[in-house]
């Protein structure tokens, strides 16, 4: 076992945190703004806004609030609601308190509006700050990280520098005892018959099968692959073609099981996050972006998000770090300060696809012990939830834990 | 080095630099001509496709000819289409089969 770093945040449940965020959490959009300017002044200071934007009930959306809210790289939360919106709120509170952090709700309606409410929540902020600086410290082994992996702004280049050299990291961390996710289903038809292959049972190898025919039945009837206009600048052509790429982001080993938003795998290894809506298409496309997907890794418990990008994403995320993975050496040239590694350089003869891993590989245990990405040091927090619907993982999808 | 094959399988190569058309680039001791400006991350036929026939990437299939592509000719959505979501259907048991392009679903 290899040491990360001995002062990682010990939190209540026994997990281990590489950060010690506060997060901001808007209940509506109508709280948005007041949440906003609650986060603005610590915004430097590991103090993040998330939220979701709807004012009706979702169980997903809930499931994915409480898992990024008790995620180990945060250490304490504020919930800002309007106070007339569905979300349940207190479920919510309860849910975090009763995992050992500081939490509380400011609603506005019941605060004395905008003003007040922003008054009040820097104060806690500052308050809470402080008492996070006694957050517990301890040991953490880099078998106890959760990496994921995605890719976005996708070329002709990702799927033979950035993505295989991601593959060859993951083999690398799987081999440290960490767990390792990948994901976007819909990314991955084509491909099924090999990564079912991969699977630890018959039976999970199945379900890697049945969750890439759900992707591409939802995708039918969206009339619209995962597949934008710039992956076809870049010279890919079909979804097959930008599968192959995307799939070799999973490296080699053995799929340990299959996950769906908010499930933190339990034993280390390579999981496949199934993030493609369960029952009739609704709500829309699955991922509207980059960052919801990003978000749906963290709340599986990513500590770290590799990023492989070939057009250029300039991408971060609240709550956990993104390290960016550039696959094409004239982007890495044209947005340098964006990225952290050069998988390109592979194509001008200036490094071998091991190399790259080992990069990849090296840096993310330092992220792991406080480096900060290119992505944190330019302050990028994005995050984005929607609404979506899923069925719980039966014993079939995570055999070890059966 | 201008091109990247990556299997021996495969009927088109990577571009790993720039190119202009007119470029002569060397691929396995054979020379093609490029015939319009691309940029990295694209594909050139490495021999004469015929319409129809499957284009190989990583030594699989990512689609099919859909008009013959001569030797260092760009091979992209002009020319080619996908053997999967084009041709899907919600009830298609023969969702994970490749199908040539025009063939009916049943």
């Amino acid at each position: 076992m290899s040491m990360l770093r001995d002062d990682a945040f010990l939190r209540v449940d026994g997990r281990k945190g590489i950060r010690n965020t506060v997060a901001v959490v808007y209940l509506v959009e109508c709280a948005h703004h007041v949440a906003r300017e609650i986060q603005l002044p610590f915004r430097e200071a590991d103090v993040h806004l998330i939220g979701f934007g709807g004012c009706y009930p979702n169980e997903y959306s809930f499931r994915m609030l409480k898992a990024l809210c008790t995620h180990p790289n945060v250490g304490a939360v504020l919930l800002v609601s309007l106070g007339c919106e569905g979300f349940n709120r207190r479920g919510l509170l309860q849910a975090i308190r009763d995992s050992g952090r500081p939490a509380d709700t400011l609603v506005i309606q019941e605060t004395g509006g905008t003003r007040s409410t922003i008054e009040a929540g820097r104060r806690w902020v500052e308050n809470t700050r402080r008492q996070l600086a006694a957050t517990p410290r301890g040991p953490m082994e880099a078998g106890e990280l959760i990496v994921g992996t995605i890719c976005g702004g996708s070329d002709g280049t990702s799927g033979i520098t950035a993505n295989p050299g991601i593959g060859r990291a993951f083999d690398r961390l799987v081999a440290d005892g960490a767990t390792c996710i990948f994901e976007e289903t819909g990314e991955l038809i084509g491909c099924e018959q090999i990564m079912a292959s991969r699977a630890v049972t018959p039976e999970l190898g199945q379900v890697l099968l049945d969750s890439v025919a759900k992707a591409a039945r939802y995708y039918t009837v969206l009339g619209h692959g995962s597949f934008a206009p710039g992956n076809a600048d870049g010279g890919l052509t079909t979804q097959e073609e930008k599968s192959m790429g995307a799939y070799s982001k999973s490296g080699s080993s053995p799929i340990s099981g299959l996950i769906k938003p908010g499930d933190v795998p339990r034993a280390g290894g390579l999981y496949l996050l199934d993030v493609v809506p369960d029952g009739d298409v609704r709500f829309g496309f699955p991922n509207i972006n980059d960052n919801a997907e990003i978000a749906e890794l963290i709340a599986c418990g990513s500590h770290v998000t590799l990023f492989s990008t070939g057009r250029g994403s300039v991408v971060g995320s609240a709550i956990s770090p993104v390290i960016k993975v550039c696959a094409n050496p004239e982007t890495y040239r044209n947005l340098r300060d964006d990225m952290d590694v050069d998988a390109g350089r592979i194509l001008e003869g200036r490094g071998t696809l091991d190399e790259v891993g080992d990069d990849i590989h090296r840096l993310t245990l330092r992220v792991a012990a406080g480096e900060r990405t290119a992505s944190e040091a330019l302050g990028h927090q994005e995050f984005v939830l929607g609404y979506k619907r899923f069925e719980p993982i039966g014993p079939v999808c995570h055999p070890a834990y059966a | 080095m201008f091109a990247i094959r990556l299997s021996p399988l495969d009927n088109i190569v990577i571009l790993s630099r720039r190119v202009e058309a007119g470029m002569a680039i060397q691929v396995d001791g054979q020379t093609l001509t490029v015939t319009t400006p691309l940029g990295l991350g694209h594909k050139l036929a490495v021999r004469r496709i015929v319409a129809g026939e499957q284009i190989f990437k990583y030594g699989v299939p990512i689609g099919s000819a859909t008009a013959d592509i001569a030797p260092g000719e760009h091979v992209h959505l002009h020319n080619m289409q996908s053997d999967y979501l084009p041709t899907y259907t919600l009830d298609d048991a023969r969702l994970f089969t490749t199908r040539r392009p025009g063939e009916e679903s049943q």
